[in-house]
């Protein structure tokens, strides 16, 4: 299959990213290169220069809505991406809002807590829509501890399911790039086997 | 009982047990955690009153802070 193809193909889908912290902002980037149609991302945080050792944004961003600053470096690579934004904390009672009409949602959110409840919420409220999960993936190396995993046809969880991200072992571009763009791929697979 | 624990048979002494009891027995100390039962998810609140049978197929993801 040609590139075109495939990205003609993704075109007509529309993905959720929940988070636009290092996992949301690459898996985002990757997912638009690749052509996907519509990305729907949330997030409330403004982006700070430590962000920028592993998260899509600029030195000249820093201060912006990171939701803002991602739809803009998305149009700059691909124009032909829709991408809509929504700044907000996600809870219980508005993610099946704002992910509505999504094809499949990629879990990108920081904190433990945070990613339970959001399976939680699309595996009870969004009965059928598939969830890509992070899990794991703090320090350097140990590539091959990296696995993505399929639980059903709901649940894929990407990660070592192990490092827990903390001061002395924190997130670095590698491995969290890593895992993103094995989130991404999960999303452009599930996609290429839709008819 | 016998039952599938991400995809590796186990064996336990018992006919059934709870989910909490499970998680002593098996003595997973992780905070958070996804289980899924048959393709159910279960709701940590249901973790007393949710039984694993003979035969279950027990899914567990274990959620690490980072991303």
């Amino acid at each position: 299959m040609r590139f075109s193809e495939i990205s003609a193909h993704l075109s007509k889908f529309r993905v959720g990213i929940a988070g636009a912290g290092g996992l949301g902002s690459n898996c985002a980037v990757a997912l638009a290169r690749s052509g996907v149609g519509t990305l729907v991302i949330s997030d409330f945080d403004v982006i700070e220069e430590l962000n920028l050792n592993r998260q899509y944004y600029f030195n000249d961003q820093i201060g912006l809505m990171k939701t803002v600053a991602l739809k803009e470096n998305i149009a700059r690579i691909n124009p032909e991406v829709h991408v809509i934004i929504h700044q907000k904390k996600l809870d219980s009672s508005n993610i099946s809002e704002i992910f509505s009409g999504c094809n499949i949602i990629v879990e990108a959110l920081d904190s433990a807590a945070m990613k339970g409840m959001l399976i939680e919420t699309v595996q009870i409220k969004m009965p059928g829509i598939p969830l890509v999960v992070g899990s794991g993936m703090a320090g350097w190396g140990r590539t091959n501890d990296l696995t993505s995993r399929k639980i059903d046809d709901t649940l894929y969880v990407c990660g070592d399911e192990n490092s827990e991200v903390s001061d002395s072992l924190p997130a670095v571009a590698t491995r969290v790039g890593i895992v993103a763009n094995m989130q991404a791929n999960i999303v452009i697979e599930y996609l290429m086997n839709i008819i | 009982m016998k039952i599938l624990l991400n995809n590796r048979e186990e064996e336990f002494m018992k006919e059934s047990l709870s989910v909490n009891d499970f998680l002593l027995l098996k003595k997973f100390s992780f905070k958070m955690r996804i289980i899924k039962i048959n393709g159910t998810l279960i709701s940590k609140d249901n973790y007393d009153n949710t039984f694993i049978h003979n035969g279950d197929n027990v899914q567990m993801i274990y959620l690490m802070s980072g991303g």
